[in-house]
């Protein structure tokens, strides 16, 4: 399944928006969990030379090190699946919330529409919920027209009162992983 | 010398030290500035009790987190030293960070493990690592070559100077005794960080 286009968009696909919205707002770093869905915008990432992007062992210590990475300067993004994203309400609370830190956190979702995994669409139910707990900005982006405007407004919006916000990436914008049978 | 002989792999003869101790020392070999993070509960009691430095952070919890976070500000900073002081406990929240930062390999960070073998802020119950875990083989094994066990008081300032100058990560393990801290970060998180970013320039 290719990902979804908008009649009028550019040709662009929604990990080059991505991509775009972050070098254009000095992301500088780029810590990961990897994903399927996710895949060309980390192979994007590693090929470019003014973005640091490595993996990470977890989800906490992706959003500790672009923590650390912002106190000293350079601003991050995080990269995650929706399980992923479930690993981190200690994290968020204890660290990225109370120490007023601008994080991004990019989530690709996982759970929904056509979900084939119950794991999966059992711990997609959490992740608003939390989110909404911790007054934490989130946005889920379903269209491609509306990806660099929601990106770029919430990435400065981040930085500008320090405060993080997820973004999430819909099936109906990246397509989505689907079970083959 | 006061020595731990309880068949903890290679570190059992390392002496056993005091943290608020070896911190102060550790504090007193910085010249130039350099960042230091402090692990939750004791680790960053007694970093707050050595000093108050701006160039230092204090994590309030997250546990498990200060060695990330010491990398994010050593990517950040690559002209500054950044120190990461963990308690054994907290690393072994999140070893994986080991990995990471020996495949990153930034050339300006040293972590320092405080291992006493319990949570001590919890009541003091025993570490599942107290029964034979090897803090510096792990890190070896994981891919920081340059780990080693201090000796004692002398051995660890030897490390910590080393460190600046080695050109790659460098892991300390230091055995503490189970001595609380001796005083108690106020905790103000914004305070804190917002201290820190001017202590280094990031403000």
């Amino acid at each position: 399944m290719s990902a979804r286009t908008a009649p009028d968009a550019t040709r662009e696909t929604w990990d080059d928006i991505l991509l775009r919205a972050f070098k254009s707002n000095g992301v500088k770093l780029v810590t990961y969990v990897p994903d399927r869905v996710l895949t060309p915008l980390i192979g994007k990432l590693h090929s470019d030379r003014d973005v640091i992007t490595f993996p990470t062992t977890r989800e906490e210590e992706a959003v500790g090190i672009v923590s650390g990475a912002w106190m000293g300067g350079m601003l991050g993004a995080v990269l995650m699946q929706t399980s992923g994203f479930a690993t981190l309400p200690n994290t968020l609370a204890s660290l990225a919330v109370p120490y007023q830190v601008p994080l991004i956190m990019v989530v690709s979702e996982r759970g929904t529409l056509g979900e084939f995994n119950s794991g999966q669409a059992m711990v997609c139910r959490t992740m608003r919920p939390v989110l909404d707990s911790l007054a934490m900005e989130h946005h889920t982006i379903t269209r491609i027209d509306e990806l660099e405007f929601i990106a770029d407004r919430s990435i400065k919006q981040a930085v500008a009162t320090q405060a993080g916000v997820a973004l999430i990436l819909s099936p109906l914008l990246t397509g989505g992983k689907v079970f083959k049978a | 010398m006061t020595t731990r002989n309880d068949g903890r792999g290679a570190g059992s003869n390392a002496k056993i030290m005091n943290r608020a101790d070896i911190t102060k020392r550790l504090v007193s070999r910085l010249e130039k500035g350099e960042a230091v993070v402090g692990g939750i509960g004791n680790t960053n009691f007694d970093l707050w009790a050595a000093g108050q430095r701006p160039e230092n952070f204090y994590m309030l919890g997250s546990m498990g987190l200060a060695f990330p976070i010491a990398l994010g500000v050593a990517l950040a900073q690559p002209q500054r030293h950044v120190f990461a002081l963990e308690g054994d406990g907290s690393l072994l929240m999140q070893m994986g960070c080991l990995a990471t930062i020996a495949a990153v390999a930034p050339k300006n960070l040293t972590l320092v493990v405080m291992d006493n073998g319990v949570y001590q802020i919890t009541g003091g119950q025993p570490t599942p690592a107290a029964a034979g875990t090897d803090f510096v083989a792990a890190a070896q094994a994981m891919g920081i070559g340059n780990a080693a066990w201090a000796a004692d008081e002398e051995d660890f300032e030897r490390l910590v100077v080393a460190s600046l100058s080695a050109g790659r990560p460098t892991l300390i393990a230091a055995r503490i005794d189970n001595q609380p801290a001796v005083a108690t970060t106020h905790r103000d998180p914004v305070q804190i960080r917002e201290r820190f970013m001017k202590g280094i320039g990031a403000r």
